[in-house]
């Protein structure tokens, strides 16, 4: 539907366009052989871009193909070592975040960076708060905050606390606030990870009311479908060059993946082909590794029911705030939960306690139980930034060895040589801090973390979210092979081609509940689509995603 | 296992991967990049002005077979700050704090006076070691209850060991009654004014509990466990590490420390006044933490660092009393020296500064030029 909105735009060859003067348009920014040098490595190597008033430009390449590096050249993060920066036509280089914002030029990073004991509006207008003879001005600052949200159809109370809102949530007022900053050029990076449908809808539509008002869009996002749907143009890079500047209407997916990775998708056909094996072999195990009977806690999760055996992947679909994630933490015990009973481990009933009382107190109770958990939120509950990625790696063990316990020297070198060569983790260097490694390879070293302590039962909550296409494709065979040597798995996932491509089971979660359960057996995106649609479901979802 | 793992796909691994950033250094610029550089560049500063000062000031003789001279002296009155900031380290890695170290030092202090001087043999040994056991049991009390207050009940640690900061000095004054208690004890003062091994038993007690800390935490998985809670809490929690039980006993052992330290005081003036015992000694323990490299913001923390901080505390005393500084410009004159070294050891202060030297000298020494 968008294409046909799209404004025609300028390619390379062709400078003529409807809706527009007949003249050459000037890109707003153009980016001309760029070349960034970190020590010995060359990050950007000779790297051309051009951004026109009204278009949106993706930025496609795997993690580690010189998107950020790019970006954070063009908003003066980085200093440039060769090429030259044109923002209207005149040579320009920013010393600094805010002199390229002063320029017009604003970002929206991928981690929201704000600040969550601060209110909306003050977020909003952080640094250029409306003021009254020194003091700000609370009054003008609320209204003008939620005049701005309002424009974008944001309903988000500008008097409240960032940090009491879902992630979804904070990220669209980040967008609100790099908007309200009169932009010309605004640049999203990976905007709608952790959106729902609903709100990528709702982030489209300001996106092409911002297209219409000539703000040139940079799009930075692994989902390649969303690149379609509202993109115009796009650069792809890989290695830190220049690969191709395409229209997006003239590139099919399968042409730009190749473009991207260099090489042919093999691999996800062959998981196609074992999901659809495996869906028709009738293996049914005696002894289940899970069971859940009216799990719940107040609040979060109603009664759920749930069984899980040996060599199974349960898939679990839904939208933000369906209970998705609340049911894995239950799972884990993260969460504890307040009723039903949940046995976990092969050996069922391993510890006698009065019937329909059990359930897991705390994270490390499960993990003694054989499960393991990666959270959604990887900053937040997965990496421990400041320490290397082999201390990350071991985490998990030697907690469970307890610190009188260390791991010996060489079974620590064994194990995090191991897995960084079998998970392909880059940089290969186990003394590397974990901060400095990039969403894929930290995601990477987290599932190792899980490995490491052979777990019967794997928790995967959004284990791809925002990481390449290169990293996701591999992770997902992994979890296949885990599958095949046993390994139990719940896979929670906002993309439904993943959980589908993946699951043995699927279970389809909505208000908090689980509203169905089926074996994957020729079950398409759509199907699932409409379960979770349902019959009064445009009312339901709206409430969920803002609570 | 790593057979099964082996990835299906092939990254095309290139010699310029920009994930592989390699930062070229010379020797002196990773030496100047070692976290310890900086206090022990500042401590050296330090022993300079006051050779400068007094040209005799570096002289050590023996007498009586032990080591006697200002550097000596700096050592053992370090001993007390030290061993107090060695427990400091490890609460404030964990993202806490502790104010109630020099309350509880005057109360480890009351207690063992009391008990000395109510005991039918004040002057002997066993009566020295009892009530040292006496007031260290209770220092483990009090340490028992601040990590209960901030890992079971959640007040935040500089609210919750402020409880005990205010009410410790009351507690130790019920003890004591209010008076300057006076003992007499070979073996209790010894603890001060002893040798072994020619250098004072204090000092050689403060390296002891340094050795051993330091033994305990990075020979066995302490350290990393304190570390990682310190950086993300909940990813710790999660990763299955007991979180409540490394808080509580960080604490716990903050008090046992801040006990010794006190016992060290006392046994200093053979006496306690519950009022000035350890008075403030909280503030210099968090700087030696400080200057040492360990951050306020928890994670990562350095006790070889604390050991260089807790001695350059000492040093600083030692060189005011010993270029004149009047007394009353005596904690301006602290002030400023912290001010500078905190300084120092900040990475984004030293590169502005490189940054503003920069035009003046070749600018060859950048991490990127």
């Amino acid at each position: 539907m968008t294409q046909t909105e799209a404004p025609v735009l300028p390619d390379a060859t062709t400078a003529t366009s409807a809706g527009r003067p007949a003249d050459a348009p000037v890109p707003v920014v153009e980016m001309r052989d760029i070349s960034i040098t970190f020590g010995a490595v060359k990050a950007l190597s000779e790297v051309s871009v051009r951004l026109y008033p009204g278009e949106v430009h993706a930025l496609m390449g795997e993690n580690g193909a010189g998107k950020s590096t790019l970006i954070k050249a063009l908003t003066g993060v980085y200093s440039i070592d060769g090429g030259t920066v044109l923002v209207g036509g005149e040579q320009r280089s920013f010393g600094s975040p805010a002199a390229a914002q002063d320029a017009g030029i604003s970002t929206v990073y991928q981690e929201v960076n704000l600040v969550p004991n601060l209110t909306v509006a003050e977020n909003m207008m952080l640094g250029r708060e409306p003021r009254i003879a020194g003091a700000i001005n609370t009054f003008a600052m609320n209204r003008r905050a939620a005049a701005v949200l309002q424009r974008l159809g944001i309903d988000v109370d500008p008097r409240s606390v960032l940090g009491s809102h879902p992630i979804a949530v904070q990220q669209l007022v980040a967008i609100a606030r790099a908007v309200d900053v009169d932009a010309r050029v605004l640049i999203l990076d990976e905007p709608t990870s952790s959106l729902d449908s609903d709100e990528v809808a709702k982030l489209f539509d300001v996106m092409r009311h911002l297209r219409e008002k000539g703000v040139a869009i940079v799009f930075v996002s692994h989902f390649l479908d969303q690149v379609y749907e509202i993109s115009d143009r796009m650069t792809i890079l890989r290695n830190g060059r220049l690969v191709e500047e395409r229209m997006v209407a003239d590139t099919s997916q399968l042409e730009l993946v190749q473009l991207m990775i260099g090489r042919d998708l093999e691999v996800l056909e062959r998981l196609d082909r074992d999901a659809a094996a495996a869906a028709e072999e009738p293996a049914e195990p005696a002894v289940p590794v899970l069971t859940a009977v009216g799990l719940g806690r107040k609040g979060t999760l109603e009664a759920t029911d749930l069984e899980l055996f040996p060599g199974e992947v349960i898939g679990i679909a839904g939208l933000l705030g369906s209970g998705r994630t609340e049911l894995a933490r239950l799972l884990f015990g993260a969460d504890t939960a307040d009723r039903g009973s949940l046995e976990v481990g092969s050996a069922t009933g391993r510890r006698s306690g009065r019937p329909g009382r059990r359930r897991l107190r705390s994270p490390r109770h499960a993990i003694d139980r054989k499960v393991a958990f990666s959270s959604e939120d990887r900053k937040g509950e997965g990496v421990i930034g400041d320490l290397t990625v082999a201390d990350n790696m071991l985490l998990a063990l030697q907690a469970s060895r307890g610190w009188l316990r260390p791991i010996p020297q060489a079974v620590r070198t064994q194990l995090v040589d191991q897995y960084i060569k079998a998970l392909d983790i880059r940089p290969a260097d186990p003394h590397a801090l974990m901060r400095n490694l990039s969403g894929g390879n930290q995601q990477k070293v987290l599932l190792a973390r899980w490995l490491i302590t052979e777990p019967e039962l794997l928790i995967l909550d959004e284990p791809t979210r925002g990481i390449d296409i290169g990293a996701k494709t591999q992770i997902q065979a992994l979890v296949a092979d885990l599958a095949a040597q046993g390994m139990s798995v719940v896979f929670i996932s906002a993309e439904l081609e993943e959980v589908l491509r993946l699951s043995d089971r699927l279970v389809v979660m909505r208000d908090r509940r689980k509203i169905a359960e089926r074996p994957n057996d020729g079950v398409s995106v759509s199907d699932v689509l409409e379960i979770i649609a349902g019959p009064q479901a445009t009312t339901t979802e709206k409430e969920e995603t803002r609570g | 296992m790593a057979d099964t793992l082996k990835p299906p796909t092939e990254v095309p691994q290139t010699s310029d991967d920009p994930t592989q950033l390699v930062v070229r250094r010379g020797p002196l610029a990773a030496a100047l990049s070692h976290q310890l550089v900086w206090p022990v560049v500042a401590l050296v500063v330090l022993l300079a002005v006051n050779v400068a000062a007094d040209p005799g000031f570096l002289a050590i003789r023996i007498q009586d077979g032990h080591l006697f001279g200002n550097l000596v002296d700096i050592l053992r009155n370090s001993a007390p700050v030290l061993v107090v900031a060695i427990g400091m380290t490890l609460v404030i890695a964990t993202r806490g704090i502790d104010l109630s170290v020099g309350a509880v030092a005057a109360i480890a202090g009351a207690i063992a006076c009391t008990t000395l001087v109510d005991s039918a043999s004040q002057g002997a040994a066993a009566t020295a070691i009892i009530a040292c056991t006496y007031a260290l049991a209770v220092c483990v009390l009090l340490g028992l209850w601040n990590g209960f207050l901030v890992s079971v009940v959640g007040i935040q640690p500089i609210i919750a060991t402020l409880v005990l900061m205010v009410a410790g000095r009351g507690l130790a004054m019920l003890v004591t009654d209010g008076q300057i208690t006076t003992v007499n004890n070979d073996f209790f003062s010894g603890m001060a004014s002893g040798f072994v091994l020619t250098l004072p038993i204090a000092f050689v007690l403060a390296v002891g509990v340094y050795a051993l800390t330091a033994l305990i935490t990075r020979r066995t998985a302490l350290g990393m466990l304190i570390e990682a809670v310190g950086i993300n809490p909940e990813a710790s929690r999660l990763a299955g590490v007991r979180s409540r039980t490394i808080i509580w006993t960080v604490y716990v052992f903050a008090g046992l420390c801040a006990g010794v330290a006190g016992l060290v005081i006392a046994a200093n003036t053979n006496s306690v006044n519950a009022n000035s015992l350890g008075l403030w000694i909280e503030l210099d323990a968090i700087l030696a933490v400080v200057i040492g490299g360990t951050s306020l913001a928890g994670g990562r923390f350095s006790l070889t660092g604390t050991l260089v901080g807790a001695i350059f505390i000492a040093t600083l005393a030692r060189t005011i009393a010993s270029i004149g500084i009047p007394p009353e410009a005596n904690y301006l004159f602290k002030a400023i020296v912290v001010v500078v070294v905190c300084l120092l050891q900040s990475p984004q202060a030293r590169g502005a500064l490189r940054a503003h030297l920069a035009p003046a000298r070749s600018p060859k020494g950048g991490a990127r030029a």
